[in-house]
C-alpha cells in the first residue's frame, strides 16, 4: 500500500479507500460563481524573455566533474551544450504559438485556479479522456498526442478511436496557479480532476497519466467515481512485497524471478539505490531550492537529472542524435517552467506527498514507496516502456491490478516520458487499451 | 605571491611575529596557485578582485525569488522573508573586505600535498612547549569557523589560563573548499584529506601533534585516528560516531528498534529518529548523489548557494540576523557564505560527499571507530544534532580519554562558542601533554 496519497496508518497489505471528497471536505462539483470556465491564452513579455537570455548568458559555471561519466550528475558539457542552444537558438515563442493554438481554458476548483487543455473531436461517441503529466514535466509533454487522439481518421486511426481530450496542469506546474498553503497532495489533486471532467460535462470518462500523473490516475481508479470508466498508465505501480523486502534486506532478488522480473527488480534497485536524491530533496526540503528560481541553468540541470536514462537520451540529443526527445522538447519543458517561475511551487508536490513523520522517499527507510500498489479499482490498462524507471513485467501487473487488467503491452523503445517521446506508440496503446470499453 | 619561494624556516619564524602576513604581497588568485616545489610552503594573502564583488552584488539585486512556503515555519526550508532579508543585506550593507582584512591579519599559508594546493592558516604560541593542533572545519563551514580560536589556544595566559595550555594551530581548508585547490580527481574522501593532514604536520616541522574536528573535521580526524600516523598523539571531536551498529538501521527503519537502551540512549535515539524524520538529511543525500545536478544553480545564484546553505541543521536555530546577541552573527555567517561564491566551490566542496559515499559520520561502523587506537577526546554540545551518550562512546572509541558535555553550543560550537571550545580542547587535550 502506498501513503504517496497521505500519510496513513495502515499496514502494508491494506488497501485504502479512497473517496472523492475524503481528503478536502468540499463538494467539488457544486457549480458556483467560481465554476466558471474561462478561456485562457499565454503570452510572455518580450521582456522576461530578454532577461531569460540575458542570465543565461551571464551563467557563472562550476568546474568540470571530477568523472568521466555522468555518475555526479549532469555533465558540464552537456549543461554547456544547452545553455549554448538556449540562449542562441531556441525560439520559446515556437512553443506559445503551439500551445495558443489550442483551446485552453482556467477554471476554479477547490480555491485553486486550474489551467487544462480541452479538444473536443468532430466524432460522436468520442472517449472522454484525462491525461496528467508529472515531474519534470508540463502540459508540453502531452502536445504531441493531441491530434492523432482527437482526429484519429487524420493519423492512421478509426473514427471509433477518437478521444475528446483533456489535459490539465497539476497545481504549481506552468499555468496552473501556485497553492498559497499546505494540502494539495496527490489524493486532492486527482479529486480536483474528478471535479473538472464532471464540470465539463463528462459523465463517463477515462484518464491517463505518467510519472505523477500515473500516481494521481491510479488514486482517481481507486476513487473509482462511477463516471471513471477505466485508467491507463505508463508507470504502474506494481512492485510486490518480496520486492521490496528483498531491496531492503539488501542481500539480493528473491528466489524464483523470471528473467523479465529480474531486469525490473534490478532497475528498481537502481532507483532506490541511486535514483531518488532529487526526491528526497524536494519532499523533504523544496524551499531549498532558491537556485533552480533564480538561475536558467540551475533548473535546467535540475530537470535533466530526473533518472539516468532519460538523462543520457537528452544528452545525447544536445549531442546532435536524434531519438526520443529533441533539444526544443526538453526546453521548451524547462522553459514554460522558467516564464511561469513555478520551478520550486512544482517541487512541492513531493513535500504534500511525504508524510511528515517520514525519513523520506526511498526502500529502507520509509513508509512512502513508489510503484507499490495503490490499488485501483476500475479497469487498468498497461504499457511497458523499456527504458522506464523499471520495465513492468506482465506478472506484477497481471498480479497488482487482477481481473481488472485489461490490457499490457511491452513496447520497443520508449521510456519515462513516453507521450513526449513516443507519442505513436502511447497513442496506438491508449487506442487499444480502452477499446474494449467503447460502447457501439 | 606567484614565483617567489620563501623556505620553510624564514616561514616558520616569520609567522611567529604578530603582522609578518602583512608583509607579504597580494595574491592576484583566489585559489592558491601550484608551488614552484611540491614541498616548498609559501605565504598566502586573500584579495579578491573588486570585478568579482561587483559580479556577486550584481547578481544579488537581480535575484529571482520563488514564491513564498506554504508553511509556517521551516519544514520546508529557509523562508522566504529570511531570505530576502539576509541577501538584501549581503548585496547592500555587508562587507567582504573586513572578511578579508581578518584572514590576511593572520599568517596564511600555501602548499601542494598529493597534487592539490593546500591553504592553511598558521599560528605559533610563543609558549616553547605549545602543543600543535590541526583544527578541521566542515560543510557547510569554512575556515571563517575557526578563527575565535586562534587567540585562546595560542594565547592561553591573555586570556586567565595556564602557559601549560598552549598550542601552535594550523587550520586548513579542505580540499574543494575556501582557497584550497579543488580537487580535478576523484579520491579526495576523509581518508586521503587525513594523509594530506599528517603531511602537513609533518611539512610544517611537527613531530608530535593532536587533530581536532567538528563535521566532516570529526570523520577526518576519526580517519587520522585510523591511519594513527608517526606522532599522532590523540583526536578531540565533537560530531563523535558513536551510534552503535545495532541503532543505525532503526534509525532508518530498516532494522527493528534496538532493545534494551538506558534512559540516555533512548532519548538520544529518538532525538536522531526525529532529527531524520523531520527531512534534516536531504541535503547530504542529495550531495551524496548527484553533487552535479545541485551545483548548477548555487554555482549561478547567490541566493541558491545561500537556501541551500542555510539549510544545513547546524542553522536550525539561527535567527538570519534578527538577534544580534547570536553567534555566529549575521556578518559572520555571510563571511563565510561569500567565500563558498567567490571561490566557485559549491559544487567541489559538495563533492566530499560523493566521495564518502553516503556514509553515515555518526556511524561507528562507517567511521571504523573500532580500528581507532590512539586517545581519543569528545565534547558533546547539547544543540548538536545528536549528543553520543557515554555508554556509546565508550563502545565506539576503546582509547576515550576524556567526554564532557558542555553547557551550551551546537553544529558550530568553535564558531558560537570559541573561549569554551577552546577550554574543552585544554582539557581534552591535557593529558597527552
Amino acid at each position: 500500500m502506498s501513503d504517496l496519497r497521505t500519510s496513513s496508518t495502515t499496514g502494508p497489505s491494506e488497501t485504502a479507500a479512497f473517496t472523492e471528497s475524503g481528503t478536502t471536505n468540499v463538494n467539488l462539483v457544486e457549480p458556483g460563481p467560481s465554476a466558471s470556465i474561462r478561456p485562457f491564452q499565454f503570452q510572455a513579455s518580450d521582456e522576461d524573455l530578454a532577461d531569460l537570455k540575458r542570465r543565461i548568458l551571464a551563467t557563472r559555471w562550476p568546474e568540470r566533474e571530477t568523472v568521466d561519466d555522468d555518475s555526479q550528475g549532469v555533465q558540464l558539457a552537456t549543461a554547456r551544450k544547452l545553455a549554448d542552444y538556449w540562449a542562441n537558438e531556441y525560439d520559446w515563442r515556437k512553443c506559445e504559438a503551439r500551445l495558443n493554438a489550442l483551446p485552453n481554458f482556467i477554471t476554479e476548483i477547490d480555491g485553486l485556479d486550474i489551467h487544462f487543455i480541452h479538444v473536443r473531436s468532430r466524432h460522436e461517441n468520442a472517449l472522454p479522456i484525462i491525461v496528467t503529466h508529472g515531474w519534470p514535466g508540463s502540459i508540453v509533454e502531452q502536445l504531441k498526442i493531441i491530434g492523432p487522439l482527437t482526429d484519429p481518421t487524420a493519423h492512421g486511426g478509426a473514427a471509433a478511436d477518437a478521444f475528446d481530450v483533456v489535459i490539465p496542469s497539476i497545481p504549481g506546474y506552468g499555468f496552473s496557479a501556485r497553492p498559497a498553503a499546505s494540502g494539495w497532495n496527490p489524493p486532492r489533486i486527482a479529486a480536483a480532476w474528478i471535479a473538472l471532467m464532471k464540470r465539463l460535462g463528462y459523465t463517463r470518462f477515462v484518464a491517463q497519466g505518467g510519472d505523477w500523473g500515473a500516481v494521481l490516475t491510479e488514486i482517481m481508479g481507486a476513487m473509482a467515481p462511477p463516471e471513471l470508466a477505466a485508467i491507463h498508465t505508463n508507470m504502474p505501480s506494481t512492485a510486490p512485497p518480496e520486492v521490496f523486502e528483498a531491496l531492503r534486506s539488501g542481500e539480493g532478488p528473491p528466489a524464483g524471478l523470471t528473467a523479465e522480473e529480474r531486469r525490473a527488480f534490478e532497475r528498481l534497485e537502481f532507483f532506490f539505490t541511486h535514483g531518488l536524491a532529487y526526491a528526497q530533496q524536494m519532499g523533504q526540503r523544496p524551499q531549498t531550492l532558491y537556485g533552480i528560481a533564480d538561475s536558467p541553468v540551475g533548473l535546467a540541470a535540475w530537470f535533466l537529472d530526473h533518472d539516468q536514462l532519460s538523462y543520457r537520451m537528452i544528452a545525447r540529443a544536445f549531442d546532435g542524435e536524434s531519438e526520443g526527445l529533441s533539444r526544443d522538447d526538453v526546453l521548451d519543458n524547462v522553459t514554460i517552467t522558467w516564464l511561469t517561475n513555478t520551478a520550486v511551487s512544482a517541487a512541492r508536490l513531493y513535500w504534500e506527498a511525504l508524510p511528515r513523520n517520514s525519513s523520506g522517499f526511498g526502500i529502507e527507510r520509509n513508509n512512502v514507496r513508489f510503484f507499490e500498489p495503490i490499488g485501483p479499482r476500475v479497469p487498468v490498462a498497461v504499457s511497458a516502456f523499456p527504458s522506464e524507471l523499471y520495465p513492468v513485467p506482465r506478472s506484477w501487473a497481471e498480479r497488482t491490478y487482477k481481473q481488472q487488467l485489461i490490457h499490457y503491452n511491452q513496447l520497443p523503445e520508449g521510456g519515462h516520458f513516453a507521450a513526449f517521446e513516443q507519442p505513436d506508440h502511447l497513442v496506438a496503446e491508449l487506442r487499444a487499451g480502452f477499446r474494449s470499453l467503447r460502447r457501439a | 605571491m606567484p614565483g617567489q619561494t620563501i623556505t620553510r624556516r624564514a616561514l616558520l619564524s616569520g609567522s611567529a611575529a604578530a603582522g609578518a602576513a602583512a608583509l607579504f604581497a597580494d595574491s592576484a588568485a583566489l585559489s592558491a596557485q601550484p608551488s614552484p616545489t611540491s614541498a616548498s610552503v609559501r605565504p598566502y594573502r586573500v584579495h579578491v578582485p573588486e570585478a568579482a564583488i561587483a559580479d556577486l552584488r550584481r547578481r544579488i539585486r537581480d535575484t529571482r525569488w520563488p514564491d513564498r512556503e506554504t508553511v509556517t515555519d521551516r519544514a520546508q526550508g529557509a523562508r522566504l522573508a529570511d531570505m530576502q532579508g539576509l541577501v538584501r543585506y549581503w548585496g547592500g550593507g555587508y562587507d567582504w573586505r573586513r572578511a578579508e582584512a581578518r584572514l590576511n591579519a593572520l599568517p596564511q599559508f600555501s602548499t601542494m600535498i598529493d597534487g592539490v594546493e593546500i591553504h592553511f592558516i598558521h599560528v605559533r604560541s610563543r609558549h616553547p612547549a605549545a602543543l600543535p593542533v590541526l583544527v578541521s572545519h566542515g560543510w557547510p563551514g569554512s575556515v571563517f569557523e575557526q578563527l575565535g580560536l586562534i587567540i585562546p589556544l595560542t594565547d592561553p595566559t591573555a586570556e586567565g589560563g595556564n602557559a601549560a595550555d598552549a598550542f601552535d594551530v594550523v587550520i586548513p581548508s579542505l580540499p574543494g573548499f575556501g582557497f584550497s585547490g579543488r580537487p580535478t580527481g576523484t579520491g579526495w574522501g576523509p581518508d586521503r584529506i587525513g594523509r594530506a593532514w599528517d603531511v602537513l604536520m609533518k611539512r610544517l616541522g611537527y613531530k608530535r601533534y593532536v587533530a581536532q574536528g567538528g563535521d566532516w573535521g570529526s570523520v577526518i580526524a576519526e580517519a587520522m585516528g585510523r591511519q594513527a600516523p608517526k606522532g599522532l598523539l590523540g583526536i578531540h571531536v565533537n560530531l563523535p560516531a558513536a551510534v552503535p551498529p545495532e541503532v543505525g538501521p532503526a534509525l532508518t527503519g530498516a532494522g527493528p528498534p534496538p532493545a534494551a537502551l538506558s534512559p540516555e540512549e533512548s532519548e538520544t535515539f529518538e532525538g536522531l529518529r526525529a532529527f531524520i524524520r523531520g527531512g534534516n538529511l536531504a541535503y547530504t543525500t542529495m550531495m551524496s548523489a548527484r553533487p552535479q545536478a545541485i551545483g548548477y544553480g548555487l554555482t549561478d545564484s547567490p541566493a541558491g548557494l545561500a537556501g541551500f546553505m542555510l539549510v544545513h541543521p547546524g542553522f536550525a536555530h539561527w535567527s538570519f540576523g534578527a538577534d544580534p546577541a547570536q553567534t555566529p552573527g549575521r556578518d559572520e555567517v555571510l563571511d563565510n557564505l561569500t567565500l563558498y561564491w567567490l571561490t566557485n566551490s559549491a559544487v567541489s566542496s559538495a563533492r566530499i560527499y560523493w566521495e564518502n559515499g553516503g556514509s553515515s559520520a555518526t556511524s561507528a561502523a562507517a567511521n571504523r571507530t573500532a580500528e581507532i587506537s590512539v586517545p581519543v577526546a569528545i565534547t558533546n554540545f547539547p544543540e548538536e544534532v545528536y549528543r553520543a551518550p557515554e555508554s556509546w562512546a565508550r563502545r565506539a572509541f576503546r582509547n576515550l580519554i576524556y567526554f564532557n558535555a558542555a553547557d551550551r553550543g551546537g553544529h558550530f560550537a568553535a564558531w558560537e562558542h570559541p573561549q569554551l571550545f577552546a577550554r574543552e580542547m585544554r582539557a581534552a587535550f591535557r593529558s597527552l601533554r
